[in-house]
């Protein structure tokens, strides 16, 4: 921008008229947003509003109206709209961070007093629920059991069909699937576990356990990993299949040393975020699993627990202080596992993410 | 070569027949568990359907304008009218508070935000979209009704004349359906986020220069560039979050104070959504009652199954950004 002033010095009145002048410095959104924060905080105090939620939001619609006016006044129309955007878009930024954050810091603080090492290793067999102690121990057991039956049942099936729609899929069928797989990732949990329930449990007549559980959690999976699997599966070069099939390989061959390998990082990302996801459901389980307060091992035979029915339980059946501790110690521990399920995926799919070939 | 070519055919073809065995039962499993999960589809629809046949068939009501829900009752009367309004108004209150925010919000890790925050703040998103609901549920009941209190008693004292804001009793605990739809906007809003910020990242870098040459300032250029091309992308991302709104059931089953009112006073402790009165209501339900919420669960279904069948149709010709693996 200099150079070119410089270079054509005739002109004085460009000269001395510089670029930014009618431009508000780059410290206005901050200033005006520490006024208007001061000035929504003033409003708040005066006028007696209890919740600071309140204080918040007023704070953010003056800066979101003073930021615009002053820059109408100072930079023209087309700038203020800019600017109106820029700062939506902030206060957008701002509006999520407070809810998902104070989740994220609540669950924390509530658990982080309550987990240790009596609460991880005991179940609540013979504990008075109207008082402290027992622990999650056999609701953990219940968890890895379910997931981890429901896992072995939804990730073939879904691998099978990704590479089905992938390699395999032309014409009408594989139409018809996609679709379908992607009405089923929509399905609500609970819609799952009533249809497990009519048709295990009532028409086919077994009892609670949590195999049955772990069935619907399979269907609410399956989707998932199709979808996820049928990405990685497409990012594979197909140089690498033409030049197997080059050497003679034949298809199956092919696809089982071949696509998978190159594709297994991203594969395994896949399900262990589906994984994360139906480690939390709640709904289904509710119905199927129906929920034990003592140590199940067997997932064929008998009510077992879960983390998420627990929280479930320790709420709305218990439903005092002790509960509501216990609630907050499990939700911390099925946070924490989740979380750290997704943070391993992603770490995985870094680290062994396909190169796109196209 | 030439040497052993007496013996080489024969062991070429055997390889060939073995391959050809091969291929046809990996590509038979594969295509066979394709064809399961249509099966698994098409039976979830056909249980569904024939249970609630059985309820319906006995049902003394109007299953479309009863509000009661007393099937296990000697003379059997359920109906969902109160259900539908309760799933419907929560699921709008947190579409219309979700979809604008959460534009917003991938706007800002696209285009806004500067790299190093973007970068990490879209993980966070995507790490959010994964806390259980239950968890949501717990918090919102003993974090956000609390803190939601003064909020609504101002909108009572200040909006109360929409009606629609109007307390019946001022200062009720806000376990209502304006609550659940706050709850449930949180809930959703990563999903959309991740959604339509892939879609965003998409649009082509060409676009966006050629606004920039021609003089637009950033937001002529998101309005003019990033969101036509979008428009699809933020539709079905929208659309896959309403459905999950619209089938969320604990953290509405833990937050919501249900009864079978239904009342346009949104401010009001009542109402209930399908996945909720199932969830509660199911451990005490009898047999006939069992097949009373298979009803209402199948009207969820139908009503998710369209909207889901919707987003896909509308985006079916960019898959890439569908929500499945966000």
């Amino acid at each position: 921008m200099s150079t070119a002033t410089t270079s054509v010095p005739a002109d004085t009145r460009l000269v001395n008229r510089p670029l930014t002048a009618n431009r508000l410095p780059k410290w206005a959104p901050a200033a005006v947003a520490g006024g208007s924060i001061a000035l929504g905080c003033a409003i708040g105090a005066i006028g007696g509003l209890a919740s600071h939620l309140q204080w918040g939001l007023i704070s953010a619609a003056l800066f979101v109206v003073i930021s615009y006016v002053l820059s109408a006044q100072v930079e023209g129309r087309r700038q203020a709209k800019d600017r109106l955007a820029t700062s939506v878009v902030w206060v957008a930024f701002i509006l999520a961070v407070v809810p998902l954050a104070a989740l994220t810091f609540y669950t924390v603080q509530q658990g982080a007093s309550v987990v240790d090492g009596n609460f991880l290793t005991h179940s609540m067999k013979g504990i008075r629920t109207s008082g402290p102690g027992g622990g999650i121990y056999h609701a953990l057991i219940g968890t890895l059991e379910q997931v981890g039956l429901a896992t072995a049942m939804a990730a073939p099936i879904g691998l099978l069909t990704a590479v089905y729609l992938v390699e395999y899929g032309r014409g009408t069928l594989a139409k018809v699937v996609t679709f379908f797989v992607d009405v089923m990732t929509g399905v609500p949990s609970i819609v799952a576990g009533l249809f497990i329930l009519s048709l295990w449990n009532l028409v086919l007549g077994f009892n609670y356990s949590g195999f049955s559980g772990s069935l619907a959690l399979a269907i609410l999976m399956m989707p998932v990993v199709v979808r996820s699997t049928e990405e990685m599966l497409k990012l594979v070069p197909n140089e690498l299949r033409e030049a197997s099939y080059a050497l003679g390989v034949p298809k199956w061959k092919t696809i089982l040393r071949i696509v998978i390998p190159t594709a297994i990082g991203g594969i395994t990302t896949g399900v262990m975020l589906s994984v994360a996801r139906i480690t939390g459901e709640t709904a289904p389980v509710m119905m199927l699993v129906f929920g034990a307060d003592y140590i199940n091992t067997n997932p064929f035979d008998g009510p077992q627990q879960s983390l998420p029915m627990y929280i479930w339980q320790q709420y709305s059946m218990v439903n005092n202080d002790f509960g509501y501790a216990r609630a907050w110690g499990a939700a911390l521990v099925l946070i924490a596992f989740v979380m750290g399920l997704n943070l391993i995926a992603r770490g995985i799919a870094r680290w062994r993410s396909p190169k796109g070939g196209h | 070569m030439t040497s052993s070519s007496p013996a080489a055919p024969r062991g070429r073809e055997r390889r060939k027949r073995d391959s050809r065995v091969g291929d046809k039962i990996f590509m038979n499993a594969a295509r066979g568990s394709g064809i399961l999960l249509l099966v698994i589809m098409a039976a979830i629809a056909g249980f569904l359907t024939w249970r609630s046949g059985i309820a319906l068939s006995k049902n003394e009501g109007n299953f479309l304008t009863t509000f009661e829900w007393t099937p296990d009752a000697p003379k059997p009367v359920f109906g969902i009218a109160v259900l539908a309004f309760g799933t419907i108004v929560s699921a709008l209150i947190a579409m219309a508070i979700a979809v604008p925010v959460a534009i917003g919000i991938a706007l800002f890790i696209s285009h806004y935000a500067p790299r190093k925050i973007a970068q990490p703040f879209a993980y966070l998103v995507d790490l959010l979209a994964a806390v259980p609901s239950v968890v949501y549920g717990l918090w919102g009941a003993l974090f956000l009704v609390p803190h939601l209190d003064g909020l609504t008693s101002w909108l009572n004292d200040y909006l109360g004349w929409t009606y629609i804001f109007d307390q019946s009793r001022a200062g009720t605990t806000p376990r209502n359906l304006f609550t659940v739809g706050i709850l449930l906007a949180i809930m959703i809003l990563p999903i959309i986020t991740a959604v339509s910020r892939e879609v965003f990242r998409q649009v082509p870098r060409m676009h966006e220069e050629a606004a920039l040459a021609l003089g637009a300032t950033r937001w002529e250029m998101i309005r003019t560039a990033v969101l036509p091309f979008g428009r699809p992308g933020i539709i079905s991302a929208s659309m896959l979050g309403l459905g999950r709104a619209l089938g969320e059931t604990i953290a509405v089953a833990i937050v919501l104070s249900s009864n079978n009112v239904l009342s346009l006073h949104l401010l009001d402790p009542g109402g209930g959504t399908f996945a909720q009165n199932i969830a509660l209501k199911f451990n005490e339900a009898q047999p006939f009652g069992r097949d009373a919420l298979m009803a209402s669960g199948l009207v969820l279904f139908v009503i998710t199954l369209l909207v889901n069948g919707a987003a896909r149709l509308i985006v079916a010709r960019r898959k890439e950004y569908s929500g499945a693996n966000a």
